[in-house]
């Protein structure tokens, strides 16, 4: 790109960061002429430098932008009407700046829109300025005896007579520079010689720094880490003799680079006001659109941090932003009511603590609600109700920071376009930052975010794998596991899949040398080696290595383009000894690891990621029972694998039952055919839901696939659902439906859950995610397009973002919305209140059914009554193309 | 020889008397030369880090006085065998697009300063692995030339992604 232009776009784009700022500043202090100046200067320099360059399309917006303001200058009522316009304008020329960045040319277009109104509001308020201004200086049309050009000015140009003007009146830089040398003297008796002095003392600030290239500061950066390096290396080696004369010298050169170091990384640091700057803007235009009246305080907009973090955090301290003024702040009269001023205080404050800088965004608004989270993390299955009484109110409050929870029961254009809190967690955590939330009721909540200065050094885990050291960056570790055959924590494995049992979960293993190829034969066989579990975004899984040695504070280095392309790394460095070491990337190796390696996928994106995700693949747990041929059950049904002593197994009470937990779990052949053990290991499949818990007895545990669950032979036999493709071979698909009543019989009664379709589109709501993943292969088996909610919020979502349904199945009983109201608010919709709905529920009370038939159920299911379902969908179906 | 000397010159304009230097390296039996300007060092291999999942060419990464060197092995890059005679390789740092790489070679020769209306461009039936890398060859006493292209020699994305 042209140097030219490229100078002109940041500077350009800089100017304009600071003109959306003074705007709202000056339409909060009208009268305040120095701000108008400044604003109208800006503007001014951006018009002249388009019609240097030859843009005449950003310079005709400048011009009829600087018209207006002309007039302002002038004494024309500023009006709300007339900022938004003009900061309405200033976004239009950032978007063709935009273009121009990418494209290199002004893009084509006119915007007439803009500048005709522009026009009229300058024109309509002329009158009021009167006569008492003749001198408008810009739209002056008529030409001066001096102006040469045989054609009208275009908009934009100035007559002749206006540029002698100017330079006329700009001092030359040597009546200038005396001047400003006598200033103090001057400035006593004439107030016009001070504001020259201002100016003067303005220039001088700015005459202090420069622009330099961001590579540049890099390379010194560079530079700086490896001088560091070989004086840790000439400490060490003067350590070793012990009288020696280079101690002193080294001792300096030591003092010496540090500080140079600190300098370098100086260089690196940008006031966080510089990540803050379009808020009074974002906080003007939500407060006008909210009708609500919002203060933005900013404290300590000079605390500094390192250039790539301020990056990483402007989007998320917006979005905060955005939701504290949005959900935070409640209306003007709200807020009378409960005697707090009308005008709402977002308050944004930043300082530096040890090697972190704290951010702190509070409101006075009405405090999270603590009810309201509750409800949802029920209803989303974030916890249940036993696990929330026993939280908190901190911990409650941290629940907002979960996938899929946002409290905001109406979305607004503002918050809650599928953007959450969960989101800023993790773009927070990515960094090596936490965040905290503080609340009170009726007070007001803040948000506390820690964030280290500088990213450019990280700490990080050295591990051996395949005789090759790796750097794996603490942020996402959490813990090591030391495991070795025979003890608590040994790896086992489903088939080739290595699996720990860490705390009562299942973690998914994978050998760091298996994954970079580092071995030819898979030798990953050995049950000896560290684990060190990581966590990305929700996910939970252990890296297998050979050895830990120790953390470093490690100075990350970009890779070579040459191997930017290996998603396993992300940079290398170089250790203490001199050696370079490959940083390995967690995000990589999740991706690796695919979407379903356990229950908890992550499904931060909201609903519509869960969808795909289980439209897409399943993963199953295949095994045999009774047959050679191979069954399948979703694992995300499993909650864990087991191996007992078959002689523990007691008979009782009907059938056979297990000490396990403390509890005696019911233990369940697949079927008759199934032999039982007698002695040694009997496998079990556990399958829990709400505290209690069954057995399924299978002979041996296979694999576990990821594939495309579609159930291609349906069955009849009991507890099948039918057959179905798995990685090449015909697999029976395990009906658990049939097998939970058998050994509880009221398992199903307890919680509700149906549904099937016929190639039409079903969308099922169910709060409990047991009951949604076990009826799903039903539904499908039975033909139909299952798309699965875990609550009437997400449902109603989901209908009105154009998704059609055919059919919504739904439970009665969920926390928050229950299936009643669901079915009155699709009732009440007119693009939604022909859709069917289909009530699940254990209550079979007439009085209940009379309430369903209400508010619209078109038929009530027991949800145990599996073909009871079935067949009222199916006459649900031909009920509609009749 | 006369032919070709006129197609060279006005290739190169006003080069007709224009000598360049190049290092001299051998990679297997072949001598190749090097521009002078694209060679910053010449250094033994020490404490080179292999890069899992990276291309086959790139032998690894190393430390140079504080830089990150990609390490290319030319041998292979030239689709020769590998050497087994045990002698620690030599490198060669070049700099390209601000990117350090050390080309491993077998031994490092002495400087050459030859004339570039000498050069001739590849015979038509040169092995495909050397006609990518090669900008030309030099005829000495004896014995011929390649001048390497450093820019195609490190352009290996293409070549993987094709493959």
């Amino acid at each position: 790109m042209d140097d030219l232009l490229r100078e002109f776009l940041t500077e350009t784009n800089e100017s304009l960061d600071v003109v959306d700022v003074e705007l709202v500043r000056f339409e909060q202090d009208p009268n305040n002429a120095n701000i108008l100046d400044n604003i109208f200067r800006l503007v001014h320099t951006i018009k002249g430098t388009c019609g240097f360059l030859g843009l005449p399309r950003l310079e005709a917006l400048a011009h009829a932008a600087e018209t207006l303001m002309g007039r302002f200058r002038d004494g024309l009522a500023v009006t709300g009407e007339g900022v938004t316009l003009i900061l309405a304008t200033i976004d239009r020329i950032k978007t063709i700046l935009d273009m121009l960045e990418r494209d290199q040319q002004e893009p084509a277009g006119e915007d007439r829109d803009l500048i005709d109104e522009l026009e009229r509001q300058a024109e309509s308020v002329a009158p009021a300025a009167g006569g008492a201004d003749p001198a408008e200086p810009e739209p002056e049309v008529e030409a001066s005896p001096y102006q040469a050009l045989e054609r009208p000015l275009r908009p934009g140009e100035v007559p002749l007579s206006e540029l002698e003007r100017a330079f006329r009146e700009t001092p030359g830089p040597l009546a200038e520079l005396p001047a400003a040398a006598k200033a103090p003297s001057k400035a006593n008796t004439e107030p016009g010689a001070a504001k020259g002095e201002d100016e003067k003392g303005d220039a001088k600030v700015v005459n202090q720094s420069i622009r330099v290239n961001v590579d540049t500061l890099e390379r010194l950066m560079t530079t700086v880490s490896e001088l560091v390096l070989t004086r840790n290396q000439l400490l060490e080696i003067v350590r070793r003799h012990e009288d020696s004369e280079f101690k002193v010298p080294l001792q300096r050169l030591s003092n010496v680079t540090a500080e140079l170091q600190e300098g370098v990384m100086k260089t690196r640091m940008q006031p966080i006001g510089n990540a803050w700057q379009k808020l009074p803007r974002v906080v003007r235009d939500l407060a006008n659109e909210l009708g609500k009246q919002i203060e933005l305080e900013m404290h300590g907009a000079d605390t500094e941090l390192d250039r790539q973090v301020l990056d990483l955090i402007k989007d998320p301290l917006t979005h905060m932003v955005r939701n504290s003024a949005d959900h935070g702040l409640e209306m003007p009269d709200e807020r009378r009511a409960l005697g707090k001023p009308e005008k709402g205080t977002v308050r944004l404050s930043a300082h530096h603590e040890g090697g972190h800088i704290i951010i702190e965004i509070a409101d006075d608004g009405r405090g999270l609600d603590l009810e309201k989270i509750k409800a949802k993390a029920i209803t989303n299955g974030l916890a249940t109700e036993a696990q929330i009484e026993k939280m908190t109110e901190a911990q409650i409050y941290k629940l907002i920071f979960a996938p899929g929870l946002s409290t905001a029961t109406t979305v607004t254009n503002v918050s809650g376009r599928g953007v959450g809190m969960d989101v800023v967690r993790n773009n927070i955590n990515q960094i090596g930052g936490t965040v905290e939330v503080k609340s009170v009721p009726r007070a007001g909540s803040s948000f506390v975010i820690k964030i280290p200065l500088t990213l450019a050094i990280v700490s990080a885990l050295i591990v051996e794998a395949g005789g090759d050291r790796f750097a794996i960056p603490q942020l996402s570790v959490i813990e090591l596991v030391r495991a070795q055959a025979n003890s608590d924590h040994r790896i086992e494995r489903i088939k080739d899949t290595p699996v720990l049992r860490l705390r009562n979960k299942l973690l998914p293993l994978i050998h760091l040398k298996t994954l970079l190829k580092m071995e030819e034969s898979a030798d990953s066989g050995s049950e000896t080696g560290f684990i060190v579990v990581t966590q990305v975004g929700n996910r939970t899984f252990g890296i297998v290595v050979d050895g830990v040695f120790h953390t470093e504070e490690i100075v990350v280095k970009p890779m070579s383009t040459k191997l930017r392309n290996i998603t396993m790394f992300s940079g290398n460095t170089i250790l203490g000894d001199g050696a370079v070491i490959m940083i390995i990337d967690p995000n990589g190796i999740a991706h690796v690891l695919g979407t379903s390696t356990s229950a908890e996928t992550a499904d931060e994106e909201g609903t519509v990621r869960q969808h795909a995700a289980n439209e897409n693949t399943t993963s199953l747990l295949v095994f045999r029972a009774g047959s050679p041929e191979p069954k399948a059950v979703p694992l995300s049904l499993v909650t864990r694998l087991e191996e007992i002593d078959a002689a523990k197994i007691e008979v009782g009470n009907g059938g056979r039952l297990v000490q396990y937990r403390g509890q005696l779990m019911p233990l369940v052949s697949v079927n008759d055919a199934a032999p039982v053990r007698s002695e040694g290991t009997q496998p079990l499949l556990v399958f829990s839901d709400e505290g209690r818990s069954m057995g399924l007895i299978v002979d041996e545990i296979v694999d576990i696939v990821e594939d495309q669950l579609n159930i291609e032979v349906t069955s009849d036999t009991p507890g099948l659902l039918g057959s179905a493709v798995i990685k090449g071979q015909a697999t029976e698909i395990i009906d658990m439906g049939h097998y939970l009543p058998m050994a509880f019989e009221d398992w199903l009664l307890r919680k509700e859950t149906m549904m099937r379709q016929r190639a039409q589109t079903l969308l099922f709501v169910d709060d409990s995610a047991f009951f949604r993943n076990m009826l799903t292969p039903v539904l499908k088996a039975a033909g139909y397009q299952v798309t699965t909610v875990g609550g009437a919020e997400d449902a109603l979502e989901h209908l009105k973002s154009g998704h059609r349904f055919d059919v919504v199945v739904t439970d009665i009983e969920m926390p928050g919305m229950n299936g009643f109201e669901l079915a009155a608010a699709i009732q009440a919709d007119p693009q939604t209140n022909e859709l069917p709905i289909i009530a699940l529920s254990s209550m079979n009370g007439s009085d209940v059914v009379e309430r369903g038939r209400e508010v619209g159920f078109q038929d009530f299911v027991a949800k145990f009554d599996r073909p009871g379902l079935i067949a009222a969908l199916k006459e649900q179906m031909i009920g509609e193309a009749a | 020889m006369e032919t070709m000397m006129t197609i060279d010159a006005s290739r190169t304009d006003a080069l007709t008397d224009t000598l360049t230097e190049y290092v001299t390296v051998v990679i297997g039996d072949q001598l190749f030369g090097l521009p002078i300007e694209q060679v910053q060092d010449v250094f033994m291999l020490d404490g080179l880090t292999r890069v899992p999942l990276s291309q086959p060419e790139i032998a690894g990464v190393l430390n140079l006085r504080g830089r990150i060197v990609t390490a290319i092995d030319m041998r292979r890059r030239l689709g020769l065998p590998r050497r087994d005679d045990g002698v620690k390789p030599m490198a060669v740092g070049i700099e390209s697009k601000g990117e350090s790489y050390g080309l491993l070679i077998d031994t490092v020769g002495e400087v050459f300063k030859l004339d570039d209306s000498t050069r001739e461009p590849n015979p038509v039936n040169l092995d495909a692995h050397l006609a990518r890398i090669s900008a030309g060859v030099h005829r000495l006493d004896g014995r011929l030339l390649v001048v390497l292209n450093v820019d195609r020699v490190l352009d290996m994305g293409g070549e993987a992604m094709a493959a």
